[in-house]
């Protein structure tokens, strides 16, 4: 069963080829059977699981039951699970469980999907290897000495291994594509405001986004169309009807017109990605696109924005883990401030601490105007060369990472190294916009990504252009080596 | 170039409410400084006129009915809360009012 | 050498939404505490704001109210601090962008003339829990019921110059987002709360010398204390050779001292940026426009429609639209009886004195206005002579029920009957012979007065309830004719 997509298993359980409860039980004996090597799962939600797939397993057989019904899914250990304990990955959050569910979690149980458990991940998803976990790293399927990418990192690594048919993920600077690219995986963030924030733990409130984690760009379709929603309870949610992303998979590509960013194929990226990149753009160009060079001049400026704006909002973010009403307090506080310094530092790891400071400095008082007005005026120089962009071609495509996947621990280090793997990814969170990453090809026996990046809203149209390159190619449908 | 100092760091660090002890603090003051370094080449882009993007939607706020639509569920959130007494939070005692 | 006082002011105005500012809990005062602490308002992780309507509306009234610009585009900013009874660690505020911009009010002072106060803005922001300091075990308790109610910040430019101006300033505010019905205007409930900043000069020195301020005072009483303590303790200092520190002061309306509060190390770096998952809010002319038509009367307008409409004085208008609940209660009075001069005196004389002695607001005054308008009826209609209606009056006082009733219980009810009159003036004839001869003897300009004599008598025999003018009438026919 673990072989099949989404969109396979999907039909088979309408179909009634097995069940929900069989389908669901295959995948926990997996998780139970396998997971130790690779540390994808913070929690796994046995008791609930089998409960949601026997009540799938009756609306299945009442017949008009949804697309999803059904589905195994794993989320990532952000989203809010009213009664299973919700870590963030953080010592911080170990103990916390929320007596409510995340908007997009609701979304997802309301159509039937069936929750296996609750992925590992950077702590407060702030890393791009899953090595900032209170849980340990995670390993790459495809070689267990080497990271997984992040900060979605568990929820990368149990679909490859095919722990479960896919995942909920969030992205703030990458963290979806990225580990999409590192783990040979379809990965999409949409557009800022499509799949609400209500209930997923804040990092950076203006850059995160919740997306997919799947196989195929068909499988990420299905998924967002149960997650993404207009959610009055998040401001920032978009009040636009949800698409049927499926509806457009189908069509064909002839007169797209595909922009390549100069700036994403400069020193730093890997010659072989490079070359896989280029192998991909000529799959377009033989169904009929058009390929044009074009130019995003404050492409480098990305990542010094992001690391202004991202510590920035999660300095103030993170404040309420503060020791008084959830979360971990630390034993016996002589005082308040003992009580706030001891809880927050025996709780938050090393690189959210670093992050919090480097946002304390950049908003405290005689450095407001040079670190954080400074990068907002840049973000916005960002946005528009992308605005601009659009205004000659359909899409962007470009390598999602520079390389393929390190080794453990040879970043962990350097954070500044680190930061550099979302050198790619970072610009879209910036401007808002939908962005995904497809398998492209194999680096040194490992996967790669290309990225695709899509006007504001434009999510049926990347997945289409996902769709069809998957229809030429096989590299989504590759196994890991080792894994059955 | 942006340096951060051991002082400054005992500065950040009471503002954040997180312990950095003096033997930390050089070593978080350089890892804080070559961030800073990486970020500190925005100052070389011109930005003169251009308008700070606090975010990626160029829209307005939508306003909410003025309706309860909350109801009380203290238990559900004390039961995960690490300390309270008769429905209150407890807290090492405030001294300064 | 003469000093001159300079007071700028921020109030505070909670909001009387049923609402939050960002979520649907309940604002009801006196709950138990923390059953109105939703998931929002105590900060659990993944929870987001989202804005009351109710709280703009109300902010734009007072705007409009207090002839101010209201802002077409407004940002909320995080104030980030770490304080147990503020739980996300940051106050939503505004600090750049306000709701309202510039403006003024005119204040009426004692010997009648009339000051325009600046404001330099006005801003919408949540309000922070409360610490409970009773002993748990040496801890203290956090109760978050209050946490997010929306407040007002209405922040002055330091165009007082004594607590008299600053006195008069903050019952005008009070009587207007009272009159806007904005606010419940409950200071012992912490509705609204001052903070005065003060600082002393030399009269005739342009710059100003260095400000404390003053915190958290909650009845006009407590500011005019703390403002006069304050301006003497400045005094002192500069006249010894001493400098004024800038400082946060607490006073202390019980004990009357005021004392400086530990400065708070990290206070003066609050690290505002604007709120990432918050919008900036757009009101556009027509919203601004609609919310002028629906704000109720203010104090001016009704001011003007007392003198119109009900033909009162300009002194008594302006005595009786001084505070929203006294104009709000002569307005009923006058709905009872239909005799808006009596109503006005009544209320300004005895009513006001009542409460005065009693140390009452007009809302915990004993007698409704529907009561005191059935005892100006009783009065208007000859039932009672002034006398005893205040003697209805003081048994009101004590709760004894409606004129009606209380004239019943008391047979007070004023004798009118000529027959029961006549009796009574020819008993009083009859007993004093030499005073009657007399009267028949005077002159014309001599006999009023002693008329006088014969009424009084016969007042003292009814215990005054006797009709005076048919006493007279009767009286004047039996000696005369």
């Amino acid at each position: 069963m673990h072989d099949q997509t989404m969109a396979q298993l999907a039909q088979a359980l309408q179909r009634g080829d097995f069940s929900s409860v069989e389908l669901t039980r295959h995948y926990l004996d997996r998780i139970q059977r396998l997971d130790s090597t690779y540390n994808s799962f913070i929690t796994v939600t046995e008791t609930q699981a089998l409960q949601q797939a026997a009540e799938a397993d009756r609306r299945l057989a009442q017949g008009d039951a949804p697309a999803l019904c059904g589905i195994p899914l794993a989320h990532k250990d952000l989203f809010c699970t009213d009664g299973v304990r919700t870590s963030c990955g953080s010592k911080m959050l170990d103990n916390f469980v929320p007596p409510y569910s995340a908007t997009l979690v609701n979304n997802l149980q309301t159509a039937g999907a069936v929750m296996l458990g609750k992925t590992n991940m950077d702590e407060f998803a702030m890393g791009s290897s899953n090595e900032t976990s209170y849980y340990g790293p995670v390993k790459n399927p495809w070689a267990v000495d080497c990271v997984p990418g992040g900060s979605s990192g568990g929820s990368a690594a149990a679909v490859a291994a095919r722990l479960t048919p896919g995942a909920t993920a969030s992205d703030t600077g990458g963290s979806i594509r990225q580990p999409a690219a590192l783990c040979g995986l379809t990965g999409l963030k949409p557009t800022y405001g499509r799949v609400s924030r209500w209930g997923m733990i804040a990092f950076a409130s203006s850059l995160d986004q919740a997306g997919t984690l799947t196989r195929t760009a068909e499988d990420s379709a299905l998924l967002l169309n149960t997650m993404a929603s207009f959610d009055p309870k998040d401001s920032t949610s978009v009040d636009q009807p949800v698409e049927d992303y499926t509806a457009q998979l189908s069509q064909p590509l002839r007169g797209l017109k595909i922009g390549l960013p100069k700036e994403y194929f400069g020193p730093g990226l890997h010659p072989e990605t490079a070359a896989a990149v280029d192998a991909a753009v000529k799959v377009y160009t033989d169904l009929g696109a058009s390929v044009q060079e074009i130019s995003l001049p404050h492409s480098h400026l990305a990542v010094p924005v992001y690391y202004v704006i991202g510590p920035a909002e999660c300095s103030a973010n993170l404040s309420r883990f503060d020791g008084v009403r959830y979360g971990y307090r630390c034993d016996d506080p002589a005082d308040l401030m003992d009580l706030y310094q001891r809880s927050r530092s025996e709780g938050f790891g090393e690189e959210v601490k670093r992050r919090i400071l480097v946002g304390t400095y950049a908003l405290s008082a005689g450095f407001y105007d040079a670190y954080y007005s400074k990068a907002q005026k840049v973000r916005r120089l960002i946005q528009q060369d992308f605005i601009d962009a659009f205004k000659q071609v359909d899409v962007i495509m470009g390598p999602t990472s520079p390389s393929p996947a390190f080794a453990l621990g040879a970043k962990s280090q350097d954070p500044v190294a680190m930061y550099l793997e979302d050198i790619y990814t970072i610009a879209t969170n910036l401007a808002g916009l939908p962005a995904l990453s497809v398998p492209c090809g194999l680096v040194d026996n490992k996967p790669v990504g290309l990225q695709i990046i899509g006007n504001y809203f434009a999510e049926a149209r990347l997945l289409n252009v996902a769709h069809q390159f998957q229809q030429e190619t096989d590299f989504h449908a590759r196994t890991a080596p080792g894994i059955d | 170039m942006a340096t951060v100092k051991p002082t400054d760091i005992a500065k950040l660090a009471h503002l954040a409410r997180i312990a950095v002890s003096e033997e930390q603090a050089a070593d978080v003051a350089d890892r804080i400084t070559e961030v800073l370094n990486l970020v500190d080449q925005l100052q070389e882009a011109d930005t003169d006129g251009v308008e700070p993007m606090a975010h990626p939607l160029d829209t307005a706020q939508r306003l909410r009915a003025d309706q309860v639509t909350e109801t009380d569920q203290r238990e559900a959130f004390q039961a995960i809360a690490p300390a309270v007494e008769d429905g209150l939070y407890l807290v090492p005692r405030v001294i300064d009012e | 050498m003469e000093w001159e006082t300079v007071i700028g002011l921020e109030v505070h105005v909670q909001l009387a939404t049923d609402t939050k500012l960002f979520s649907g809990s309940s604002t009801a005062y006196g709950a138990e505490p923390n059953t109105q602490a939703s998931a929002n308002d105590l900060a659990m992780p993944g929870t987001l704001p989202v804005p009351n309507e109710a709280a703009f509306r109300y902010a734009v009234m007072f705007g409009l109210a207090v002839n101010a610009e209201i802002a077409k585009r407004s940002v909320f900013e995080r104030k980030n601090y770490f304080y147990p009874d503020l739980p996300k660690g940051y106050q939503t505020t505004q600090l750049a962008e306000p709701i309202v911009g510039p403006g003024y009010v005119d204040i009426e002072l004692e010997n009648g003339q009339a000051k325009r106060i600046r404001i330099h803005h006005a801003h919408l922001e949540e309000d922070a829990g409360k610490s409970l300091h009773e002993d748990f075990h040496g801890m203290t308790g956090i109760d978050l019921n209050r946490a997010g109610t929306p407040l007002i910040e209405v922040v002055t430019e330091p165009d007082m110059r004594n607590a008299e101006e600053a006195v008069a300033f903050a019952k005008k505010l009070h009587n207007i987002v009272t009159s806007l019905e904005i606010c419940d205007g409950d200071m012992s409930q912490g509705s609204m709360r001052f903070d005065v900043n003060v600082s002393v000069r030399p009269k005739g020195q342009a710059e100003l010398g260095t400000r404390t301020e003053t915190k958290n005072l909650n009845s006009f009483r407590f500011m005019e204390e703390a403002i006069e303590l304050e301006v003497e303790r400045q005094i002192d200092v500069l006249e010894s050779g001493g400098t004024i520190v800038q400082e946060t002061r607490l006073y202390n309306g019980e004990t009357k001292v005021a004392r400086s509060m530990r400065t708070k190390e990290d206070s003066d770096d609050y690290r505002y940026f604007p709120c990432p998952d918050l919008l900036p809010v757009i009101l556009d002319d027509e919203y601004i426009d609609t919310v002028r038509l629906q704000m109720p009367e203010l104090p001016e307008a009704r001011r003007a429609r007392f003198i119109a409409d009900y033909g009162l004085t300009e002194y008594d208008a302006t005595q009786l639209t001084g505070e929203r609940a006294m104009a709000d209660y002569f307005e009923a009075t006058v709905k009872a009886c239909g005799e808006a001069k009596l109503a006005a005196n009544w209320i300004m004389a005895d009513l006001s004195a009542y409460l005065n002695k009693a140390e009452l607001t007009i809302a915990q005054s004993q007698i409704t206005p529907v009561q005191l308008g059935g005892l100006i009826t009783r009065l208007a209609d000859g039932t009672l002579s002034s006398k005893i209606a205040k003697q209805v009056f003081e048994a009101m006082t004590l709760g004894e029920g409606d004129a009606d009733t209380i004239i019943e219980a008391r047979g007070l009810k004023q004798v009118s009957d000529t027959g029961a009159l006549e009796k009574m003036v020819d008993e009083v004839i009859a007993n004093n012979s030499q005073q009657v001869e007399n009267y028949r003897a005077a002159d014309d300009s001599k006999r009023p007065k002693m008329l006088g004599f014969f009424v009084g008598q016969i007042m003292k025999a009814s215990k005054g309830q006797a009709n005076p003018q048919a006493v007279n009438d009767i009286l004047k026919k039996k000696l005369e004719g």
